[in-house]
C-alpha cells in the first residue's frame, strides 16, 4: 500500500503540475500564424496589410484554441487577454511610425539652404521658404516663455512654500488642473478679445500670440515645477532656517537650485508643446508671407500656421509646390519639437539631484 | 555656534491650519522686506492665474454674448445663432465620441503593457514612445490625416459601405479623398490616446502590490489578477482619464480643420464627405481669418460654448480624480 516511490506511475494520483503549452509555444504559434497569413493572402491575392490582418486573426484564434485543448479555459482566456493587450500597443505604434515615416520621406526632399533662407514674399510657385515662419515661431514662443516661466515658477513656489493647507492654494491647484484642459483655440479667442479692447477690432499681433500661448503654457509650467519643488527634502529647508537664513533666500538659494534640473525639464517640455500650437496663432497672430521681426506690430507667421495655410488655402495653380512647402515645414517643426523633448530628457537625467537613498 | 543654531528657528509655531508641516511659517518672518516682497510676488502670480482664468470667461462672455441675437447674414445665413452653433456642437460631440470609443480600450491596453506586461526596462522606453505621440504638433497630425490616413482608409470605408451600408452610420457614398467624420475621429483618437494612457498607467502602477500578489498566490492568471485587483482599484482614475482625454478631443482644432471639409449640418453618416458635420473649433479656425463685424461675435460665441463644455468635462474629470486620491 505504501507506494511512496511509485506515485508518479499510478494513474489516479493528483499531478503536481497542470499541463501547459511547451515553452516555445507562443513563438511557434506566431510563426504558424504568419505562415497562414502569407499563404492565404497569396492564394486570394491580397496585399501585405491584409496578410498581416489575417496572420493576427489566425494567432488570436489558434493560440487560445490550442491552449484551451491543453491547459483549460482560464489559461486560454488569459492568453487571449495577453494577445489583445499587446496588440493594442502594436496598433498604437502604427500612427507614430507611419507619421514619422511620412513626414520624413515627403519633407526631406525640399529641405535646402534656399528653403531656410527665403520667405514667401513675392513667391507664387517655386523658390519659397520658411525663413519668416521660423523667426515667427522663435519670437512668439520666446515671448510666451518669458511671460509664463516667471509666473509659473512663482505660482509653484507659492503652492509649495507658502500655500500649504490654505484654501487659496487648493483652489489654485484645482484651477491650474482645469486650465490645462482649455482648448487652444479658446485661448486664442481670449487673446483676441483682450487685444480688441486695446487696439480695436481686426487686431493681429505677434505678442497676442504669445499671450495666448502663455495661457496654455502657464499651467504646464506650474504643474511640473510644483512636482519638482515638492521633491526637495524638508531637511534642506530646515537646515537653512536653522542657520538664520530668511525664507525668501532659502527658496532662492536652496530650494530652487535643488529642483532646477526638473524645473528646466518641465519648462523645455512646455516650450516644445506650445511651439507646435496652431489654432490660437491663426486667430491672433494671423498670417503673412513676409518676414516680420517686430511682435508689437502687424501679423506674424509661425511654422504651424504656415503649414496650415499652405494646405488649406494654396493659390490654385501651385497646389503641389505648396504641399511640398507644408511637408518641409512639418519636418522642420517635428525636428525642433523632438529635439526639445530629447533635450528635456537629457537635462532631467544628467542634472537630476542625487537622491539620498 | 550652538547659540545661533538654537536661536534662529523662530518658526516652530505650527504654520497655519493643517499644522503638520514644520517648514511653513506663513511668510511671517518678522517683517523682513525681502521676505514680504517675495511672498507678495508669489501670491501675486498665483492670484494672476485665477484672474486669467476668470478673464478667459469674462472676455468670451463680453465678446460672445452680443451674438445671441444674431440671425441671417451675421449667423452665416442661419435663422438664429443656435441653428448655426447647434450642428457644430453636434459635430464636436460626435467626433469626440468616435475618438473615445476607439481610444479608450487602446489606451487601457497600452497602459497595461507599460505597467504590467512589458519588462521594466522596455516599459520605460515604451512610455517614451507614447509620450512622443503626445509631443507631435496637432497640425502635423492634420497633415498626416489628410495625406496619408484618409487615403489609406478609403478601401476600408468602401468595404464598410458595401457590407454595413444598412446601418445609417455607414451609408456612404465614400469620397475618394477619404476626408470623413470617421477619419477625423480616428485622428482625434490618436491624439487623445497618450493623455489617457499616461494617467491610466500611473494609476495601474499604484495598485497595491499585496493585492496583486495575493491574487497570484491564489492561482489567478495574470488577466484574472488584473481584473480582480487592478481594475477595481483604478476605476475612478480610468474614468477621469477618459474624461480628460475627452476634453482634449473636444477642443482639438487643427486636425479636424484639415481633415473635415467645412460644412454646418447634422448627420450621423460617418463615411461620407458631403454629409459630415464640422466641429466648433475647426469651424472657428476655418472662418476666423475672413470674418468681420458681427460674424466674429458669432464665432466667439461658439468658442464660448466650447469653453463651457470642455470646462465642465475637465472639471468633472479632475473632481473625480481628486476624490479617488483621497480615498486611495
Amino acid at each position: 500500500m505504501t507506494d511512496l516511490t511509485t506515485t508518479p506511475s499510478t494513474s489516479d494520483a493528483l499531478p503536481l503540475q497542470a499541463p501547459s503549452l511547451p515553452r516555445y509555444g507562443t513563438i511557434f504559434a506566431i510563426v504558424f500564424a504568419i505562415a497562414v497569413g502569407a499563404l492565404v493572402s497569396m492564394v486570394i491575392g491580397a496585399g501585405s496589410v491584409a496578410a498581416l490582418v489575417i496572420a493576427w486573426l489566425a494567432l488570436v484564434v489558434a493560440l487560445p484554441l490550442w491552449s484551451l485543448a491543453v491547459e483549460g479555459g482560464r489559461k486560454a482566456v488569459d492568453r487571449v487577454a495577453t494577445l489583445l493587450i499587446w496588440s493594442t500597443f502594436g496598433l498604437a505604434m502604427i500612427p507614430l511610425v507611419s507619421l514619422i515615416y511620412t513626414v520624413v520621406s515627403k519633407g526631406s526632399g525640399i529641405l535646402s539652404g534656399q528653403f531656410f533662407n527665403n520667405s514667401m514674399r513675392n513667391v507664387l510657385g517655386e523658390g519659397g521658404g520658411i525663413y519668416h515662419a521660423i523667426f515667427g515661431t522663435l519670437i512668439v514662443t520666446a515671448l510666451a516663455a518669458a511671460i509664463s516661466v516667471p509666473i509659473g515658477i512663482l505660482t509653484a513656489i507659492y503652492l509649495v512654500e507658502y500655500g500649504k493647507g490654505k484654501k487659496l492654494a487648493r483652489v489654485i491647484t484645482f484651477l491650474v488642473d482645469v486650465m490645462t484642459g482649455i482648448p487652444s483655440i479658446v485661448a486664442g479667442l481670449f487673446a483676441y478679445a483682450l487685444f480688441v479692447l486695446i487696439f480695436g477690432p481686426g487686431v493681429r499681433l505677434g505678442i497676442g500670440g504669445s499671450v495666448a500661448l502663455s495661457v496654455l503654457m502657464i499651467p504646464i509650467v506650474v504643474r511640473s515645477s510644483e512636482e519638482m519643488l515638492k521633491l526637495v527634502p524638508d531637511e534642506l529647508r530646515e537646515a537653512s532656517y536653522a542657520l538664520g537664513v530668511p525664507k525668501w533666500r532659502t527658496i532662492v538659494k536652496v530650494v530652487v537650485p535643488t529642483a532646477i534640473a526638473g524645473i528646466v525639464t518641465g519648462v523645455t517640455l512646455a516650450i516644445a508643446r506650445v511651439a507646435g500650437e496652431t489654432a490660437p496663432l491663426l486667430i491672433i497672430a494671423g498670417f503673412t508671407t513676409d518676414t516680420n521681426l517686430n511682435p508689437f506690430s502687424d501679423r506674424m507667421t509661425t511654422l504651424p500656421v504656415y503649414i496650415f495655410q499652405s494646405i488649406a488655402s494654396p493659390p490654385g495653380l501651385y497646389r503641389q509646390e505648396y504641399e511640398d512647402y507644408a511637408w518641409g515645414a512639418a519636418l522642420t517643426l517635428v525636428t525642433i519639437v523632438m529635439l526639445l523633448n530629447v533635450l528635456a530628457r537629457v537635462i532631467g537625467a544628467v542634472f537630476a539631484p542625487k537622491s539620498g537613498r | 555656534m550652538a547659540g545661533t543654531v538654537q536661536e534662529s528657528p523662530t518658526e516652530p509655531d505650527p504654520g497655519g491650519p493643517g499644522g503638520s508641516v514644520v517648514t511653513t511659517d506663513d511668510g511671517g518672518s518678522t517683517g523682513r522686506v525681502g521676505d514680504r516682497v517675495f511672498a507678495g510676488l508669489s501670491v501675486g502670480s498665483a492670484v494672476l492665474i485665477v484672474i486669467v482664468l476668470a478673464g478667459v470667461a469674462i472676455f468670451l462672455l463680453e465678446q460672445g454674448l452680443p451674438a445671441l441675437g444674431n440671425s441671417g447674414e451675421s449667423a452665416y445665413g442661419k435663422d438664429n445663432i443656435w441653428a448655426y452653433v447647434g450642428p457644430l456642437l453636434f459635430g464636436t460631440l460626435l467626433a469626440a465620441l468616435i475618438a473615445m470609443i476607439i481610444a479608450t480600450p487602446l489606451a487601457i491596453g497600452v497602459a497595461l503593457v507599460i505597467s504590467h506586461y512589458a519588462p521594466r526596462r522596455i516599459a520605460t522606453a515604451f512610455g517614451w514612445l507614447i509620450d512622443l505621440l503626445a509631443a507631435i504638433p496637432s497640425v502635423v497630425y492634420g497633415l498626416w490625416g489628410i495625406n496619408f490616413l484618409a487615403l489609406n482608409l478609403v478601401p476600408v470605408y468602401n468595404w464598410m459601405g458595401d457590407n454595413l451600408g444598412w446601418l445609417p452610420f455607414f451609408e456612404g457614398p465614400v469620397p475618394n479623398s477619404g476626408r470623413t467624420m470617421m477619419t477625423g475621429g480616428i485622428v482625434l483618437a490618436v491624439m487623445a490616446l497618450p493623455i489617457i494612457t499616461a494617467i491610466c498607467r500611473e494609476i495601474f502602477a499604484q495598485t497595491p502590490k499585496m493585492h496583486q500578489e495575493a491574487a497570484l498566490a491564489l492561482g489567478a492568471t495574470r488577466w484574472e489578477m488584473i481584473r480582480m485587483t487592478v481594475f477595481p482599484y483604478a476605476r475612478s482614475g480610468m474614468f477621469s482619464a477618459v474624461l480628460l482625454g475627452l476634453g482634449r478631443a473636444l477642443g482639438e482644432t487643427m486636425a479636424i480643420a484639415l481633415v473635415l471639409p467645412p460644412s454646418v449640418l447634422v448627420s450621423l453618416n460617418l463615411i461620407t464627405a458631403e454629409g459630415a458635420s464640422s466641429t466648433i473649433a475647426a469651424n472657428i479656425a476655418n472662418n476666423f481669418g475672413n470674418a468681420s463685424g458681427s460674424k466674429v461675435d458669432t464665432l466667439i460665441f461658439s468658442g464660448l460654448v466650447l469653453f463651457v463644455i470642455t470646462f465642465a468635462v475637465n472639471f468633472l474629470g479632475r473632481a473625480i480624480a481628486a476624490r479617488g486620491q483621497v480615498k486611495g
